[in-house]
């Protein structure tokens, strides 16, 4: 009979002991686990990438659901355990599940520490351990002010990172004289403090917190004892963690600290295994996970009957915000009998220390440049004397024994058990023979099969130059297709910059981006045009320059220079005073084709630049406005003519149709979207082949989307039913909004949910209400900037040079 | 260049130019394209693509060339020979700067 396992927790650490035990065992234990968060498991150490808007909460999923589905595990999600039953051997949740175990393993991590302060318990005072306190940060930072962050550790300068990132003002308080003051000397401390200042996030050190006011139940600032007060619209309290041994103490097991495990990681109750940060060992309490996935292993060992032990680790850490290079390992603590090397170079903000002790290293800072950090940890952990080389060793490895070494050559001399994946304990050997064993050409099949680099990230480089060692040629880092020849990045990598450094301009983006040209190129600048526009709907000025040429004289040019005009007839429905208009026009500027086109409205064709202002002048006059016939933009909306004639109609298709290009006109977007709104399913508009459209039926309305009948014909998917035009108006403007923010520019909508999943479009617009409603908003306050019409705005003006010669020359002068 | 075919006619200020841009001249029959680069530059070249014709100064300027708008050729601002893989050339014409006012040798295209 299979053994009957429980899990109390679903964090990092248990999620690797699972891993490793049904590889060990497959089908030897009935797993049920208990997470007191609502959620599958995830990578805890990538919050601050969600934070700062680099990462989605998708992105940084270990296990979902379908894994445990296919383990066969119980996940119980949103389900505290409250007790534990020894005599009974069973536990109990704080809803009311009960489970039974053989074996039991408490992994309940830690909590954060919370100082009592006056106001602790305000609306608004945070804490950064999980997800539902990135999204409260997230949803604070879009109602702005400034946040407060107490403690000027990691966790604390991670948060105040990602929370300036997202638009906060911020404020880091630290108690004492410099930042990060156990591992970087008052000066690194500083240049710490200088990065920290540029990117705007004030530091006040030596703060020491008096009260959090409040007023209405709700943070409003800060109180210093010297009597500062800061105005604050959320306080984040990252000022330590606590081993969350609350449930292991009421069940009488033995703790200290942390819960006390001896090296086979059994607590005091032989049928009880501790793991993961709730644990002491060997008086020892961690909070990195490299050595919590060891006691993992040991643990999943241990159950296999392989009589496995833990000994205890020594960590080495990043600072995980991006432009700050940050890498500490061991122990930094002054004594008598110990020895510093430093190297400080202020220009190029490098600071580098070593902490000796018998001429072995025992604590390493490195800041601005770390990519010697995992040599210096390889020779702390191997305790390596290093009294040869005691004279360049600060410099790193490229400058032991003669010249200089490359990059490459200094990753091809790492010795095969260096480590080189501090998370995951993973060293070079493993690495290289997995590629070379296991066929591997991918970081992601390199993550996949050894896990390196697959928890924080920050050995991906030295990952890279492994695959390059083994593949030479034939690794192409660079399995991302760059935007165009003037970078080596995607368009997925550069969106993701635009919003995470706050590029707001072309040049911006070019200067941070490296660009290797001086001014871009005709493919990537009317991108890089596009996602400014779209990121930054109010700041960003528009460049005409960067604009393919129909969209910087909003008209469709022809094959002879000429140029057409197709107004806008919303929902296809004309009158004869608009056709009247028309008619004059054609007469007046003698307008050689007029043409009904497939979008049901009528192109004028063959017009002179000159001329344009003055078409557009008496169109306008008539009511008419550009019809965006040539934008990556919102075309048209065709509709049929639903309930008002039809006798099948089912619902006022016309209306809906013309209410929606109403609210959509205008607003750019990654490639041009076609909608349509059909009264029945008999389609006579054809939605079923557009971007986005829409079938009517009795209960409602039959959301499409992702349908395609240019250069590649597909037939939509379904989105979702939904029963009221405005519920209809506000799922197809959330995808609408969705493609524009994940979009690859000249990616049509069918293309890109064929990327992303269309089941993933699907739950964020039909079963995430919270996600479309802020998808819908933030099309609202864009189009705020964008329902302008361009072509009123040229005739009473604007760009007025696009339209005429810059000088025309009499015959005589040429002769 | 033959000098005495030089004939120099003032055709407005730089500033007329929008950067990363082009206006137009009509010289009779033949339209001249004058572009200004990022780094203000001025160049000439007759407004019709070796491809098919197309408007040139209508394309997109970057880097010492414009992209001509109908189908992607990529010519060089400065001799007017399409890049890459294309082969083929519109006629350039000599460029001066007197202060701002931009002057162009309409006597001998290049
Ligand atoms: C005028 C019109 C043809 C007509 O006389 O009916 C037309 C004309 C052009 N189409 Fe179209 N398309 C027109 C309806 C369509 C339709 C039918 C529809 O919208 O219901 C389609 C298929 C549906 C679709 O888009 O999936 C269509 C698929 C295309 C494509 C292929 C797009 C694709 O991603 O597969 C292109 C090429 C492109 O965009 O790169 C294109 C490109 C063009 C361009 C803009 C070519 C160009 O880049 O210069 C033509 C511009 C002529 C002009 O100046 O007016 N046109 N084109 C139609 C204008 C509709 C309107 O009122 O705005
Ligand atoms: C923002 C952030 C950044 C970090 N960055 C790094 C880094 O760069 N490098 C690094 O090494 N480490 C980093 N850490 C630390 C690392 O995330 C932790 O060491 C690791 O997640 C601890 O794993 P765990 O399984 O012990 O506990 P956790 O991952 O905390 O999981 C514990 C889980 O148990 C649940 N739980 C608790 N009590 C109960 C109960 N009674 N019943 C049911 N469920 C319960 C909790 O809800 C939680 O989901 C970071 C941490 C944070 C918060
Ligand atoms: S099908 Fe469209 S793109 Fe092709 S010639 Fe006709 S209008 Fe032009
Ligand atoms: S006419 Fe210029 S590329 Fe075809």
């Amino acid at each position: 009979m299979k053994k009957k396992l429980v899990v109390v927790g679903n964090g990092m650490a248990p999620g690797r002991m699972l891993e490793h035990l049904f590889e060990l065992s497959p089908d030897g234990f009935d797993v049920t686990v208990f997470n007191a968060e609502p959620r599958v498991n995830y990578n805890r150490l990538m919050l601050s990438p969600v934070l700062s808007g680099e990462k989605t909460y998708e992105d940084i999923i270990t296990h979902d659901d379908a894994w445990y589905e296919q383990q066969g595990i119980t996940l119980h999600k949103g389900s505290k355990v409250s007790r534990i039953d020894r005599g009974a051997k069973t536990v109990t949740s704080d809803n009311g599940i009960t489970a039974s175990y053989d074996t039991l393993i408490v992994a309940t991590g830690s909590n954060p520490f919370i100082i009592p302060l006056p106001g602790k318990d305000l609306e608004g005072v945070l804490t950064y351990r999980d997800l539902d306190d990135v999204e409260k940060m997230l949803c604070a930072a879009r109602a702005g002010g400034r946040a407060v962050v107490i403690g000027g550790g990691l966790l604390g300068l991670e948060a105040a990172a990602g929370l300036r990132q997202q638009g906060m003002e911020v404020t880091v308080l630290h108690l004492m004289p410099s930042l990060m003051e156990r591992q970087l000397d008052p000066a690194a401390g500083y240049l710490l403090e200088k990065a920290f200042a540029d990117r705007g996030i004030d530091v006040i050190t030596k703060a020491n917190t008096h009260e959090i006011v409040g007023k209405d139940g709700k943070v409003a600032g800060v109180k210093l004892d010297n009597g500062t007060v800061i105005d604050a619209a959320i306080v984040v309290m990252a000022v330590g963690i606590r081993p969350g041994i609350d449930l292991a103490k009421e069940s009488g097991l033995d703790v200290n600290r942390g819960i006390l495990v001896g090296d086979d990681m059994q607590t005091s109750d032989p049928d009880i295994y501790a793991l993961g940060e709730c644990v002491e060992h060997r008086s020892q309490v961690y909070g990195l996970v490299a050595p919590l996935y060891e006691m993992a292993v040991t643990i999943a060992e241990n159950l296999c009957g392989n009589k496995a032990a833990y000994t205890g680790s020594v960590t080495a850490t990043k600072l995980k915000v991006t432009g700050i290079d940050l890498y500490s390992a061991g122990d930094f603590a002054e004594a008598e009998d110990r020895q510093e090397i430093v190297l400080r170079d202020a220009t190029a903000g490098v600071y580098k220390r070593l902490v000796l002790k018998d001429d072995r290293i025992i604590g390493a800072v490195l800041y601005g440049e770390t990519s010697d950090g995992p040599w210096f940890f390889d020779l702390l952990k191997k305790q390596t004397d290093i009294s040869d080389m005691r004279e360049t060793l600060i410099f790193g490895q490229a400058y032991q024994g003669g010249s200089p070494l490359d990059p490459m050559a200094a990753v091809a001399a790492l010795p095969d058990d260096a480590e080189i994946c501090g998370c995951n304990g993973v060293c070079k050997s493993k690495i290289s023979n997995a590629i070379v064993g296991k066929n591997l050409n991918s970081l992601d099949d390199v993550r996949a099969h050894t896990k390196a680099s697959a928890s924080c990230g920050s050995c991906t480089g030295l990952v890279e130059q492994l695959l390059s060692l083994a593949l030479g040629e034939a690794y192409n880092p660079a399995a991302v297709q760059p935007m165009c020849g003037c970078t080596e990045l995607g368009h997925d990598d550069v969106r993701r910059l635009i919003v995470a450094k706050q590029l707001k301009t072309i040049p911006a983006v070019m200067q941070e981006l490296e660009w290797k040209t001086s001014c871009g190129c005709a493919k990537c600048r009317p991108a890089l045009n596009y996602y400014l526009v779209c990121d930054w709907p109010d700041e960003y000025a528009d460049d005409y320059q960067s604009r393919f040429i129909n969209e910087r004289v909003h008209a469709n040019i022809q094959k002879d220079g000429t140029y057409s005009v197709v107004p806008r007839m919303w929902g296809g429905v004309t009158s004869s005073k608009e056709l009247r208009a028309i008619a004059d026009t054609v007469d007046k500027f003698d307008i050689p084709m007029v043409k009904v086109t497939g979008g049901q409205r009528i192109d004028l064709l063959g017009i002179r630049k000159e001329d344009l202002p003055a078409v557009w002048g008496d169109l306008g006059k008539a009511g008419f406005v550009s019809g965006q016939a040539y934008a990556k933009g919102l075309r048209t909306v065709k509709t049929c003519v639903g309930t008002d004639w039809c006798r099948f109609g089912t619902q006022d298709s016309t209306g809906l149709g013309i209410r929606i290009e109403k609210f959509m006109w205008g607003s750019w977007t990654p490639a041009k979207v076609k909608m349509a709104v059909s009264g029945c399913p008999r389609n006579c508009s054809e939605a079923t082949c557009k971007d986005v459209g829409i079938i009517c039926v009795d209960s409602g309305f039959e959301i499409h989307f992702a349908g395609a009948a240019g250069l590649d014909i597909k037939g939509t998917e379904i989105l979702g039913m939904v029963k009221t035009e405005d519920e209809a108006l506000e799922h197809v403007v959330a995808l609408v909004q969705m493609y524009r923010e994940q979009g690859r520019y000249l990616e049509r909508i069918y293309k890109w949910s064929r990327r992303i999943g269309y089941d993933e479009v699907r739950r964020q617009i039909m079963d995430d209400a919270d996600k479309r409603r802020a998808y819908f908003e933030r099309f609202v306050f864009s189009q705020k900037f964008a329902q302008v019409d361009p072509w009123s705005e040229r005739v009473s003006g604007k760009d007025k040079h696009e339209f005429q010669p810059m000088a025309t020359l009499s015959l005589e002068a040429a002769e | 260049m033959n000098a005495l075919t030089e004939n120099w006619v003032a055709i407005g200020a730089v500033s007329d130019i929008p950067r990363r841009g082009s206006r137009c001249v009509k010289n009779g029959d033949t339209t001249i394209a004058i572009f200004r680069t990022v780094d203000d530059h001025i160049y000439a070249l007759e407004d019709k693509c070796p491809h098919k014709n197309g408007p040139l100064s209508q394309g997109i300027v970057h880097d010492g060339c414009v992209t001509c708008p109908l189908h992607n050729w990529v010519i060089s601002l400065e001799t007017g020979q399409a890049q890459g893989a294309d082969e083929g050339g519109t006629l350039s014409f000599g460029v001066k700067l007197d202060g701002d006012s931009i002057l162009l040798d309409i006597g001998g295209a290049r």
